[in-house]
This record gives structure tokens, C-alpha cells and sequence, in this order.
């Protein structure tokens, strides 16, 4: 018999017991919904943060002091460590393969200036961490290419902090006060954005050697380094490890990670936490299957004189069995197709109020949603389809 | 047509067996018309499911059209129940969600027939029944009488050689009775059996031959 036909036969019986039908295929539909939103968001907060380190190119490696596992705190494993320095960094410079490389020193101060102050990230770093950080400048210029070692008194603001110090006028060439240091403003950088919640608009950029001094510490947080290409990034990293175990009298105590690591850090993070988070979804859906079960075993035995009637009408045994399986499926569909535009659609409406809220359904969990709600009318139907076929029509005709 | 030889059929409950139909030998022509008349209990129902092929003998052998039913598969039976033998029981079995047409559909549509040839067979059976106006009619929008021409028509869309009734009067009033008992004669056409079970005499006495049956016996033929 033509399938379609037996589905229309089989959404008549759904249709006779609408209320029930509905409310079985709502588990379903609720646990596919779930999966969907949870991955979504899981997809969603990976894109995120593969968008927050990749707008800094995908060529870039960090040096940080001490040794690390993977992620943590430096510096917890192993006694001394030997400090980061600007010769480091300038020693990693000639290394062939590294296109540029930023010495960096970070601290928090207060910039003051037009009769204003604001406390904000600064970063002492060279010429080359604009280009390295894809960072372009508004106006002025960025720090000019001089020699790390050398202080000056330049200043680079960011957008936010300009913006707030110098409401109405152009802040280039004005003067700002950092503890006590004065710096003349020499450029305004370009609105960045956010990076994993810190506000990079709202910072200064003042030359590496003035930042040790300012902060008075004598070693760096972090060297940048930018491989040529992303072929260069493993015999860089490679050749970095060489060098400043070398430098460090044969320790090695620094560590060297490359945005592939990272990233891949990060996603393995968030992986973890969306199969877990997506774990609950299936158990909703497990539910949503029990509830099929168990409206599919009342039904065959609130039905059985049909089945009576249709076997002694001559429909075959396996048939039967399949009339109840379909059933079944066409259920749990029907749930899982609702569940999965329930998902769809909350998703729409976050991102509309919310914009650029995290929601990314992958394709593949569309697919995987429906796969989903029809092996789960499969398996929630094979017992009570079983039970239907093997009904002994001449009991089921005996009485009313 | 119909041959039984020493046909027996007993089921276990519980510790003790029940002898439903016990050593029944018969033998019904193509085109008879046999009424089976009994005691409730007697094995009326068991018999007639035997005839049907909706059950098998424990012992003794049943020969629909020379074939052995005790030695078919339950999907032969299946097969034979579809494309050769009609049934009507007493309390109708019609699908309440579905309309006479679909009803009367039903076994064409498990035998794979093609919609439109469906819908034209389905009213000529309707009509055949002279409900060729209640195609659209729900059962629970029909009398008693109605639902059980509903299943005659449902029981003889598939032009079936064997047609079986049990107790088709049982659950109606005299006059629907004698409307769907006239029905079933005239649809007798050609060579077609029908065997009808009934407690009712008006009803037997329209047979060609009474079968009368006590404890799973044929205690007395007339003809
Ligand atoms: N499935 C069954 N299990 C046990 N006993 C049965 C079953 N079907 C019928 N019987 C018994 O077999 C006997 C004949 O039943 P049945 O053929 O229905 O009689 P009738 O149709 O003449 O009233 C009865 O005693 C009945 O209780
Ligand atoms: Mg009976």
C-alpha cells in the first residue's frame, strides 16, 4: 500500500483523540526544543569567543612568564622564574618566521587631562602592537617605531577615553597627566569594542620602556609575537622555545601559547559544557518519549476491536504492527517539528530583542532534531506496536 | 466449497480445557445459504471464526476451496480473509472517526487499490445498500440498521466468494433486522455462501439449511 496513504489513515486515529495527541507530542516538542535552544546557544557562545580572538588575526602567539598546564595562573608550577624582558622580546624579533612581535606591560592608572580623569587599562607596548592587534588609529598616529628600550612621553588614547577627557575638542596634542608622568597625545585609536568583557576603547597606549618605569616593574607580562604566516606558527613556536630556554639558563619556565591552542582551549570548554547543558535537553526528550509510550499502550488497548476488525478485514499482522509504529513517529514528528520551530522562533525573538545575542542553531542540529523525534517514535511505538500485532482477533471480537 | 472434517477447537483456562467446537464434519456448497442456530455458548462464534480463517482447528481439517487453512501461515490467512471472505458482526465494528465511504474503503485500502478506483467501488457498495446517500455520514450519524448495511457494504466491496454473519440481527429491531436480513439474500448473488449465526428463527427460517449446535456440536441438520 502506498505510504502516504497509511499516513493519512494514521492521522485520522491522532486526530480522533486530539487533546491526547497533542499533549504527548508536546513533551517531545518541549525536549527538542530544549536540545535545539541549549546547542544553539552552545554554537552561539563558541562563535563569540572564536570572534573575540580571531579579530586579533589568527597568526598571533603570546610569551608568558612562568609555566602553565594549559590555562591557570603562571607561574604556580616551578620555584623561581627568570622575568620576561624587552631583550627577549627583541632576541624573538630575529627569529626568522616572526613578522612582529610586542613586548607588553599592562597596569591600571588614572589618565588625567582638560580638567577631567578617568581610570583606565594601559598598555605599554611599541609601534608595532597596532598592526600586530589589528588596531587602526582614528587620528594622529599610533606610537612611533622607536628603540623599546627608550622611554618617551607619548600617549595614544582610546576612543572611549578620548571621547570622555575630550567631549568637544580634539585631544591630539593636548596633555595628560599619569601618575604624576605627563604625556603629550599623539593619536585616537578606532573603536574595538569589547574582548571577553574588557572595555578596549577605553584605554591608553603609552611606549613599553615609560610603562616599566610608570608601573615600576623591571619585566613584561606578555610578548606578542605575529608569524609571518599561519604555516610559520608551529616552527616559530618551536624555534621561540629553543631560544628562551637558552636565554634562561637552560629553564624553562615561560610559556608559549598560539591562538589555534587557544582557541582550541576554548572550545573544548565550551564543547563540555554543551553536551552537558544539551545532556538535560535529551533528558527532557527521553521524558517526552516515555509520555508516547505510554498514550501509544493505552491507545492499543482502548483500540483493540479495531484491530480485531482490521485483521479480520484481512490486514496483515505486520502490518498492523507498522499502522502503530507510523503512528507513533508521526507523533513524535509532529512534536519534534513544533519543538524545533518553538526553538527556532524563541531564538528569533532573543535576537531581536537582544541584538547580536550569541544564538547559532547549527544546521546539523536542525537535521539531528528531527532525526531525534523520529527514533524516538520509533522507539517509544515498538513495544505498543508489537502489543497490537500480537492481539488474537478473536478475542478482540467478542464483545462490544 | 467449505469442507470440515472432524474439526475440533478447545482452549486451555486455567487448569481445565473448554471444548468450543468438538468433532464438527461439514460440508457447504459454492452459493448455500446456511443459518447456524444455538445456545449462547454453544460455539456458533468459534465455528464461524474457523470458517473465516480468522482461527485454526487444534485438531481435525478445515478445506476452504481445497486449500488446507491448518497448514496457511497467519499472512496467508490474511490474505484469504481479504480477498475471500466478507464479515459482519453483531455489534458492526465500524471505525467511529471514519465516514461510511471511508469505512467501506478500508479493506480496499490495505489491499492497495487506488483511491480513485476506491471512492467509485465505495459508493456503488453503498449504494448496493441504499445508503448511497450517507457517504459523508459518521456512524455515530447513523441508525443501528444503517451502521450494519455501513458493514455489509464494507464486507462485500472486496467481491468476497464467502460471506460471514454473526448474529448481524442481534443488536436490531424487527423491521431493521428483516431490511438488512433482504439485503444479505439479495447480495447473494451468483455463487457467493452465506453463513449467518443467529438465535433469531424469522432469520434462520430464510436459510436453505439450519445448522443447530449444542456444547460445540452439530446436533441436528434440517434442510
Ligand atoms: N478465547 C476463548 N478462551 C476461552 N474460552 C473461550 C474463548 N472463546 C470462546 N470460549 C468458550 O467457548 C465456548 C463457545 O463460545 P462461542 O463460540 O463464543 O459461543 P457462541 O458464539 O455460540 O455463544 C464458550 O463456552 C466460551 O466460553
Ligand atoms: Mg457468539
Amino acid at each position: 500500500m502506498r505510504g502516504l496513504e497509511l499516513v493519512f489513515f494514521v492521522i485520522s486515529a491522532l486526530r480522533g483523540q486530539r487533546l491526547r495527541s497533542f499533549l504527548s507530542a508536546l513533551g517531545v516538542g518541549i525536549g527538542v526544543a530544549a536540545v535545539v535552544v541549549l546547542t544553539s546557544l552552545g554554537a552561539g557562545a563558541r562563535q563569540y569567543v572564536m570572534s573575540q580572538f580571531t579579530q586579533f588575526g589568527t597568526n598571533l602567539m603570546a610569551v608568558d612568564p612562568g609555566r602553565v598546564k594549559t590555562m591557570g595562573m603562571p607561574g604556580v608550577l616551578g620555584g623561581t622564574t627568570h622575568k620576561l624582558t624587552i631583550d627577549d622580546a627583541i632576541a624573538i624579533g630575529r627569529q626568522p618566521g616572526v613578522a612582529k612581535f610586542v613586548p607588553v606591560v599592562t597596569g591600571q592608572g588614572r589618565v588625567v587631562g582638560n580638567g577631567r580623569g578617568r581610570s583606565v587599562f594601559i598598555y605599554g607596548v611599541t609601534h608595532d602592537a597596532a598592526a600586530a592587534w589589528k588596531f587602526s588609529v582614528a587620528q594622529g598616529r599610533f606610537l612611533p617605531p622607536i628603540d623599546p628600550h627608550r622611554k618617551a612621553s607619548y600617549i595614544v588614547l582610546g576612543p572611549k577615553l578620548a571621547h570622555e577627557l575630550f567631549p568637544e575638542s580634539s585631544p591630539l596634542g593636548r596633555r595628560v597627566r599619569v601618575a604624576g608622568w605627563s604625556f603629550r597625545v599623539i593619536g585616537v585609536m578606532t573603536p574595538k569594542g569589547h574582548f571577553l568583557g574588557f572595555d578596549l576603547d577605553d584605554a591608553a597606549y603609552i611606549p613599553v620602556a615609560t610603562a616599566k618605569a610608570l608601573f615600576n616593574v623591571d619585566e613584561l607580562n606578555e610578548i606578542d609575537v605575529l608569524a609571518a604566516s599561519s604555516d610559520a606558527i608551529v616552527p616559530i613556536k618551536r624555534a621561540l622555545k629553543t631560544l628562551l630556554i637558552k636565554r634562561h639558563r637552560g629553564q624553562y619556565d615561560f610559556t608559549i601559547t598560539t591562538q589555534d591552542e587557544m582557541l582550541a582551549t576554548f572550545g573544548r570548554v565550551i564543547g563540555v559544557i554543551t553536551v552537558a547543558v544539551s545532556g538535560i535537553g535529551g533528558i527532557s526528550l527521553f521524558v517526552g518519549a516515555m509520555g508516547i509510550l505510554t498514550i501509544m499502550w493505552i491507545s492499543v488497548n482502548e483500540r483493540t476491536s479495531e484491530i480485531g476488525i482490521l485483521r479480520a478485514l484481512g490486514v496483515r499482522r505486520g502490518t498492523v504492527e507498522r499502522l502503530f509504529l507510523l503512528e507513533s513517529v508521526v507523533l513524535a514528528a509532529a512534536g519534534g517539528t513544533g519543538g524545533l520551530a518553538a526553538g527556532l522562533g524563541l531564538g528569533a525573538v532573543l535576537r531581536l530583542a537582544v541584538p547580536g545575542f550569541p544564538f547559532e542553531t547549527p544546521p546539523a542540529a536542525i537535521a539531528a532534531a528531527l532525526g531525534m523525534s523520529v527514533i524516538v517514535g520509533i522507539a517509544s511505538g515498538v513495544v505498543p506496536a508489537r502489543r497490537a500485532a500480537s492481539l488474537n482477533p478473536i478475542e478482540t471480537l467478542r464483545e462490544e | 466449497m467449505i469442507e470440515l472434517d472432524d474439526v475440533c477447537r478447545s482452549y486451555t483456562v486455567g487448569d481445565s480445557e473448554v471444548h468450543a467446537v468438538q468433532h464438527v464434519s461439514l460440508h457447504i456448497g459454492a452459493g448455500e445459504h446456511v443459518a447456524i442456530m444455538g445456545p449462547s455458548g454453544s460455539g456458533k462464534s468459534t465455528l464461524l471464526h474457523i470458517l473465516g480463517c480468522l482461527d485454526r482447528p487444534t485438531s481435525g481439517v478445515y478445506r476452504f476451496r481445497g486449500r488446507d487453512v491448518g497448514m496457511l501461515s497467519d499472512d496467508e490467512r490474511s490474505h484469504m480473509r481479504q480477498h475471500e471472505i466478507g464479515f459482519v458482526f453483531q455489534f458492526f465494528y465500524l471505525l467511529a472517526r471514519l465516514t461510511a465511504g471511508a469505512n467501506v474503503e478500508l479493506p480496499m485500502l490495505f489491499a492497495g487499490v487506488p483511491k480513485s478506483e476506491r471512492t467509485r467501488r465505495a459508493t456503488e457498495a453503498l449504494e448496493a445498500v441504499g445508503l448511497g446517500d450517507r457517504i459523508h455520514h459518521r456512524p455515530d450519524q447513523l441508525s443501528g440498521g444503517q451502521r450494519q448495511r455501513v458493514a455489509i457494504a464494507r464486507a462485500l466491496v472486496m467481491r468476497p466468494s464467502l460471506l460471514l454473519a454473526d448474529e448481524p440481527t442481534g443488536n436490531l429491531d424487527r423491521s431493521s433486522a428483516e431490511e438488512v436480513m433482504t439485503l444479505l439474500e439479495r447480495l447473494r448473488a451468483g455463487d457467493r455462501t452465506l453463513i449467518v449465526v443467529t438465535h433469531d428463527p424469522e432469520v434462520a427460517r430464510r436459510a436453505q439449511r439450519i445448522i443447530r449446535m449444542t456444547d460445540g456440536r452439530i446436533e441436528e441438520e434440517r434442510v
